[in-house]
């Protein structure tokens, strides 16, 4: 972890870029917030590295990469992927931005830590495949793989796409990750079932915007849900309608370019398991359009702005998968 | 709806203005019937359906929605109506996921000329979405009367 | 002081024949105040995600209903005469928080809705004895040992232990068993223990009030602290202080009904007028959040920060900049 912080400040030392876009230390050992760098003393003093790095970083970069000189910015595998998808979506400008891959063995989350029973946590150091824990009533232990981020346990892909230079090594894709055993659940249900499902989710909604403000895949200037002209902002879910109508098309605007690196349900604060709706589309779009994974490349169509003239009816909705009603 | 203790859904179909529309339109001028639940809107291609239209057309007290176009192959702006399709097929799919009855949508075809398949598609979409009874699981309470 | 076996808790609730709300395990096992009938099990966990201001100011409510007939407008009011009801279980924090909530909404304009809902709740709050890394209740003179409310609750391994502190608490325990003190005593000291060890326990504020208004308004670092923000809404609609509000209308075909809803200082239409946004980029934004906490409130409020240290902002942020890394990058000395 050393190695990173090492090369944040090789890269500002050397004038190769002007800002370092990291992570910076919080009060806690797993509150880290994104941060921009400007020196090296900075850098010295709060530029962290941890497996507490969840946030995705690549965001940051639509207006990081706007502004004067030159930016480095650490990327892992699944901010790559965000990476890719934005300069394919002309939103980043890359000549600014000096991409660094760093690879991750899966990021912890501390609600996952405190969901096994550990409270008032002040610091974790790892031993092997266990967290040890210091709390505020002594000493607790945690399996590592118990302590991982949800989306983490079935990680698509330790590829970095792209990147400038390379800390470690760069990792495969793994096609077997199960990432849509859950999807495949839910289908299987009987439309009752899931609408009971959903509903159940769905009306813990608060309607933050967390899960659309930290999408990278939202980079509309202004969202549709906060254009007051339309109608269709609503700051309050009023009822049932609003909170299914606002999580089906915030997912159908990122259909085809969501990369599935499941920010939306790290910040939900009523941990609503947004990421299974953005699966529903990816899943959906590879059986029937053929596999696409949005961010691996900068050449291919996404599959909703593309078209084939044999594709299939909107009637096949009716025929396929689960056993429906 | 309910009329004289019979269910009467809402059905609202949006139709495209070059090809189903004016079936709709030569259906008319043929005399042939179709259900006066039909509550027709006009747009300029089917790829002009924004998916949220299809949603507040069932806040707003639908029943069934119906989308309407050119022939695939046959879009007035060339392919307009092959991207509605995939639209279309992603969003009925996710409806069907989240539980909604899918057979409250559906995309039809209708050339200028198919003024009886128009009849006939309404017909049918009527019947079905009758079946199902009013639409619950995607209403606004507020807009209920 | 009154005991209770945990057992008896149900009967107990049964008895009092009046709504209750208590925070309880939803199916995501997340804590939320829920209205007790047979069966709704007290939570095991500290707080809930959704603080107790919601039973008194609700995300949403309609206010008016306006409904349009040929010529004639007819305006039906909602005010709802509250029936009285128990919350029971709350945290020292949210107890704490209604008295800021109090000094906004039954301050002259007196917010009638609010009132309603207000005076006709009975508070019977639930001292910790777990608190976590996050709390920094300590820092705003809280003590989590001995919360305030109608009735103060502890709860030990078999027991509730009871303590009146209003005439309306007192009639509401009036039926149960005298119990012993020494086991309440025996937790407040071990929580108390806990309480004098959290790492933001003893968070140093000196400098955030009106004499330093500008001095704070004007600090440079503003904008390294709000870089990362994201602009959503998770810290104010989670808090249990924040009280901001908007009044919204909605055509539902043959009526307008006027709600208000929780606003969030964070989102890009707060106070927005027609004149444009009064602030106009997220850094203003962000600096609004904490210098009406930390700043303006306290010098309309006599000294009463707009904050409990609750430190549901610190759990749920997703990125995790919160009140406490704002009072120690532009606070007191003190805070090292």
């Amino acid at each position: 972890m050393q190695e990173v912080k090492q090369k944040a400040i090789e890269l500002l030392q050397s004038g190769k870029v002007q800002r370092v876009l990291g992570w910076k230390t919080g009060e806690f050992f797993y509150d880290l917030t994104p941060a921009v760098f400007e020196t090296v003393e900075e850098i010295k003093k709060d530029f962290v590295f941890s497996p507490f790095c969840g946030a995705n970083l690549s965001k940051y970069l639509i207006a990081e990469s706007r502004k004067e000189g030159k930016i480095a910015a650490f990327l892992k595998p699944c901010d790559s992927y965000s990476f890719v998808q934005l300069l394919k979506e002309h939103r980043i400008v890359r000549e600014n931005v000096h991409v660094v891959g760093v690879q991750c063995n899966g990021m912890c989350d501390i609600e996952a830590i405190k969901a096994q029973g550990v409270k008032g946590v002040t610091a974790v150091r790892q031993e092997g495949e266990t967290l040890v824990c210091e709390t505020l009533y002594g000493e607790k232990s945690v399996p590592y793989a118990a302590a991982l981020s949800e989306r983490c346990k079935t990680c698509k892909s330790k590829k970095i796409v792209l990147f400038d230079e390379l800390l470690g090594e760069n990792g495969e894709d793994d096609p077997d990750c199960g990432r849509f055993d859950l999807v495949s659940k839910l289908e299987a249900m009987t439309a009752e079932e899931r609408f009971a499902f959903w509903q159940q989710e769905l009306s813990r909604c608060i309607r933050c915007n967390a899960c659309r403000n930290v999408c990278p895949a939202c980079s509309c200037e202004k969202c549709v849900f906060d254009n007051d002209t339309l109608g269709t902002a609503n700051k309050a879910a009023a009822n049932s309608f609003e909170e299914q109508n606002f999580h089906i098309i915030r997912a159908f605007h990122v259909a085809g370019r969501c990369t599935d690196c499941g920010e939306c349900s790290r910040v939900c604060p009523q941990h609503i398991p947004l990421h299974l709706l953005n699966r529903k589309f990816i899943k959906d779009t590879n059986e029937l359009y053929g596999e696409y994974q949005a961010g691996a490349d900068l050449e291919t169509r996404p599959p909703l702005v593309d078209f084939t003239q044999d594709d299939c009816e909107p009637s096949v909705v009716y025929t396929r998968g689960g056993n429906g009603k | 709806m309910q009329v004289n203790g019979e269910f009467k859904p809402k059905i609202v179909a949006f139709c495209c203005n070059w090809c189903s529309y004016a079936g709709a339109d030569l259906a008319g001028n043929n005399r042939l019937n179709y259900p006066a639940e039909v509550k027709i809107i006009r747009i300029p291609c089917s790829c002009r359906l924004n998916p949220m239209f299809i949603l507040r057309a069932f806040q707003r007290g639908a029943d069934g929605v119906i989308l309407c176009g050119c022939h695939p192959g046959d879009c007035h702006y060339t392919t307009g109506n092959y991207y509605a399709r995939r639209r279309m097929t992603l969003l009925f799919s996710m409806l069907d996921y989240l539980g909604i009855e899918r057979e409250r949508t559906r995309v039809e075809w209708v050339s200028a000329a198919e003024g009886a398949k128009f009849a006939a598609t309404m017909n049918d979409f009527v019947q079905t979405v009758t079946k199902l009874g009013e639409n619950r699981r995607l209403e606004d309470l507020r807009c209920k009367k | 002081m009154k005991k209770l076996p945990i057992t008896e808790l149900d009967s107990f609730l049964k008895s009092l024949n009046m709504p209750v709300y208590l925070p309880s395990d939803d199916p995501s096992g997340q804590a939320k105040f829920t209205r007790w009938a047979e069966g709704v099990q007290l939570t095991q966990q500290l707080n809930t995600v959704r603080s107790a201001k919601d039973l008194f100011f609700p995300q949403m409510e309609n206010l008016v209903d306006f409904k349009v007939q040929d010529q004639k407008i007819e305006i039906i009011e909602h005010r709802n005469v509250s029936e009285n009801f128990v919350i029971f279980g709350v945290r020292a924090c949210d107890a704490a928080a209604f008295e800021i909530l109090d000094r906004v909404f039954l301050s002259d304009p007196v917010d009638g809705y609010y009132k309603e809902r207000r005076d006709h709740a009975l508070i019977v709050t639930m001292a910790c004895s777990a608190p976590e890394e996050t709390c920094f209740c300590t820092a705003f003179g809280i003590d989590a040992a001995d919360p305030k409310g109608d009735v103060t609750a502890w709860k030990t391994e078999d027991s509730f232990f009871f303590r009146a502190n209003t005439g309306k608490g007192e009639k509401l325990i009036a039926g149960l068993a005298d119990g012993d003190e020494s086991a309440v005593q025996a937790q407040q000291a071990q929580t108390r223990e806990i309480l004098s060890k959290l790492p933001n326990g003893k968070l140093d504020l000196t400098g955030f009030d009106g004499a330093h208004m500008m001095e704070k308004f004007n600090d440079s670092r503003w904008k390294e602290l709000s870089e990362a923000c994201l602009g959503c809404g998770t810290c104010t609609f989670v808090c249990p202080t924040c009280q901001c509000y908007d009044v919204r209308e909605f055509n539902t075909g043959d009526t307008i009904q006027r709600f208000r809803c929780w606003d969030s200082c964070m989102y890009s239409d707060f106070t927005k007028m027609s004149a444009g946004q009064p602030r106009p980029t997220q850094l203003e934004r962000f600096r609004q959040r904490f210098m009406h906490k930390l700043v303006y409130f306290p010098d309309n409020n006599d000294g009463v920060y707009g904050c409990v240290g609750c430190g549901r902002c610190l759990q749920k942020c997703p990125i995790h900049m919160n009140i406490v890394k704002v009072a120690k990058t532009i606070g007191g000395e003190g805070n090292g």
